[in-house]
């Protein structure tokens, strides 16, 4: 006999001859497996569970900042008012302010009433013109101030509704909460139903959520992320052209030339702890060298950039080295093999095959870049920014806000429509986010079919 | 300089010259010592083979051979290699050009993860061989002809190299290895991975790159170094034990560990 050999578990329980009936030990082995197997898929189930919620409550919040109640009215451009010495000289149009441009909004919201066969107890003309967002007085200035030849026509205006009013149609605003709101009436929301009704009150596409810059805060309708989505583009521009190039020219040189010594050794634990380092460091850092030393001006998004840049090399070095690693070298003996120098060897093989993950890594990198706040507060991209950065590169260099930014001041106004406006910005964030991503899947399938 | 000083063979050394001469040739991987004092002389023209068990210093040698330790961090070569009388380690010379010279074929296939066109072409052209497309293809082609493997791939050339088998993978990297026209051949173990018909293919190449070429190759079977090599040496735990005519190391072996190896007492 071979007793002798066989394990403690096997002389216990002697193997059962039949492989249809399952010895102590698989069933302990296959118990085993069934609860690491549950509890696999409880995890996976609780991080999908919170991603739901987190769906759900973004979405429910925000997507209503995706529609905003417009009235279109249709305005006579007073020529008495406008151009009172009637030769259209801009100058002279100029100097009127958007109060003079009150009257007319008020005349014309009378007269979308009268039509609308509308009553009006209890709210004056005043009042009904408060139906409309403060900021189409402004709105109908800068039409005017462009085409001063339309002075004098009758034109139909599509205006951004009071930021209450949208709030009653999105439910946000009651009548109860009206009757004690100083800015709003339940008079003026009784009218505001009937326009609505007629048709001059409409739920439309906000594409001024993506086109207009910050409004303040009397006017959430008003507010939108132009200035901050170009200020996210125009940071995240520097970031790829910096980051890229010097995150994988630096990973070559570490990976593929530096000799190993312990200078190459502590430059790499520093990459690897800078990786590590809170990002409102790299703030202060900015703050300190860019702004105080260097002299560049604040809130401006080149500072952004080269701050997120910092942030954003150790994360490029770290997966361009892990993928300059993964390349075999029998790859890079076959080059070298046919006399390619070094260089050729990496340029023409070894990179190509580390492309994909290098790029996982940048798309990484700029999608932590692209939702990093901190750093930004204390460069200055809290400013409030109404004027639009102008075209690259001059542009890099004015004023400009930045998504995630825009997101943490809107959270911090009084009026809820900000925080409606907040989710809405989130929205918009974790769209550019998916957008990227995919961009990175589609990059990779690319770069991987060609071999 | 004397080219003639191989010790045992100096009467039988004919009129062909000497490509390779090395000398006392060491070399280490950190602390261990995988080649111990090394002296060969190469002949050009020449099939010369490289036998021994495994782990005994073949492609460590056969790598010294093109510098291809120059990229392992570890390794320290001792000692002078001369090519045609070029001391191949000197300062001065360029591995990358000494390289083109001295072409390679690796003991586990390696194609580029790319075309099979485009791992024939890749060095002809980094190496300027080809004036325009028409020439290149006519290198690609001769190339593939020679390593024994164009009927099998000339009608998917741009299909990638890693998606052939891998005897067919070895028979292409013999003909990437050719088509840079090197002056020398190291092959390890090129027939490691192909079956008896691709080996008498390979082999009947070998024996056609004699014509102009000296070729070196690594093997662990008697038979093929017997049936394709002019010269023999016999290594074993780093030590060259013996080294001489092919028909001299199989019928009359002059040390006693070469005559267990071939008859199969060691390995
Ligand atoms: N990169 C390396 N680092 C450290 N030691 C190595 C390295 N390459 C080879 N060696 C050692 O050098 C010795 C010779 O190895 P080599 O690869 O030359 O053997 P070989 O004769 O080609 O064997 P095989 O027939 O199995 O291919 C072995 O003991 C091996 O462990
Ligand atoms: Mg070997």
């Amino acid at each position: 006999m071979t007793d002798l050999t066989a394990s403690p578990a096997n002389a216990a329980a002697p193997r059962p001859s039949s492989l249809l009936t399952l010895d102590a030990r698989t069933k302990r082995r296959n118990a085993a497996e069934a609860r690491f197997r549950m509890m696999g898929a409880i995890a996976v189930a609780i991080a999908v569970l919170a991603l739901v919620g987190l769906l759900v409550s973004i979405l429910g919040n925000g997507l209503s900042s995706f529609r905003q109640t417009h009235v279109t009215l249709e305005v006579f451009l007073d020529p008495a008012k406008l151009d009172k010495a009637g030769d259209r000289d801009p100058a002279k149009i100029a100097k009127v302010t958007t109060f003079g441009y009150a009257p007319l909004i008020q005349a014309a919201m009378q007269t979308a009433i009268e039509k609308a066969g509308a009553t009006t107890e209890g709210v004056n003309a005043k009042q009904a013109a408060g139906l409309i967002s403060d900021e189409a007085a402004a709105t109908l200035r800068r039409f005017v101030m462009a085409h001063p030849e339309r002075i004098g026509e009758t034109l139909s205006f599509p205006m951004l509704a009071n930021g209450r009013v949208d709030g009653y149609f999105k439910g946000r605003v009651t009548m109860e909460s009206a009757a004690l709101d100083r800015n709003i009436s339940p008079e003026q929301l009784q009218l505001a139903d009937k326009l609505r009704a007629a048709g001059v009150i409409e739920m439309k596409f906000n594409w001024g959520l993506f086109t207009a810059p910050d409004a303040s805060d009397t006017r959430p309708e008003a507010a939108g992320l132009g200035v901050a989505i170009l200020g996210s583009a125009y940071m995240m521009l520097i970031v790829l052209v910096l980051a890229l190039p010097i995150g994988v020219a630096a990973s070559i040189y570490l990976e593929e030339f530096a000799p190993k010594n312990r200078w190459t050794d502590l430059i790499e634990v520093n990459i690897s702890n800078l990786a590590a380092v809170p990002s409102i460091v790299f703030g202060i850092l900015g703050l300190a060298v860019f702004i105080n030393f260097v002299g560049l001006p604040q809130s401006a998004p080149i500072v952004g950039g080269l701050v997120l840049t910092l942030m954003t090399l150790p994360t490029i070095i770290i997966a361009t080295r892990a993928a300059l690693k993964a390349v075999p070298p029998s790859i890079r003996d076959a080059a070298l093999g046919v006399g390619a120098s070094k260089m050729q060897s990496i340029m023409h093989h070894v990179l190509p095959l580390a492309a994909p993950g290098i790029l996982t890594g940048t798309i990484i990198g700029l999608a932590q870049a692209l939702g990093e706040t901190a750093p930004l507060l204390l460069i200055g991209m809290v400013a409030f920014v109404r004027e639009y950065p102008g075209a690259p590169p001059e542009g890099f260099f004015d004023p400009a806000s930045a998504l995630p930014v825009q997101v943490y001041n809107w959270t911090q106004r009084g009026d809820p429509a900000f925080i409606e406006r907040a989710s809405g910005a989130i929205i918009v964030l974790l769209i550019f986010l998916m957008a990227m991503n995919i961009i990175a899947i589609i990059l990779r399938r690319r770069f991987e079919r060609r071999w | 300089m004397n080219m003639y000083d191989s010790p045992e063979r100096e009467a039988k050394l004919d009129q062909k010259a000497t490509k390779i001469s090395a000398r006392n040739v060491q070399v280490y991987y950190g602390e261990t010592h995988a080649l111990k004092d090394v002296s060969v002389d190469i002949q050009d023209k020449t099939v010369t083979a490289f036998i021994g068990p495994s782990g005994c210093g073949k492609s460590t040698f056969l790598r010294c051979i093109n510098r291809m330790n120059d990229t392992i961090d570890s390794c320290r070569v001792e000692g002078t290699i001369l090519l045609e009388g070029e001391d191949i380690y000197d300062r001065r010379v360029d591995p990358v050009q000494l390289r083109a010279k001295v072409g390679m074929v690796f003991q586990k296939p390696n194609p580029f993860p790319k075309s099979i066109y485009d791992n024939v072409a890749y060095g002809p052209r980094i190496h300027g061989l080809a004036r325009n497309k028409a020439e290149l293809d006519d290198i690609v082609e001769r190339a593939l002809r020679r390593g024994a493997i164009w009927n099998e791939v000339k009608d998917r050339l741009q299909s990638p190299g890693t998606g052939l088998s891998g005897g067919q993978q070895q028979r292409l990297c013999i003909a990437r290895a050719v088509a840079t026209e090197p002056e020398v051949l190291l092959m390890d173990e090129p027939c490691s991975a192909l079956d008896p018909i691709a080996t008498a293919q390979v082999e009947e190449l070998i024996d056609e790159l004699r014509q102009d070429y000296s070729v070196v190759i690594v093997t662990h079977s008697m038979q093929q170094a017997a049936r394709v090599s002019q010269k023999t040496a016999f290594f074993h735990l780093g030590n060259l034990v013996e080294f001489g005519d092919t028909d001299q190391i199989f019928t009359r072996p002059q040390d006693s560990r070469t005559e267990s190896y071939i008859t199969g007492r060691i390995g």
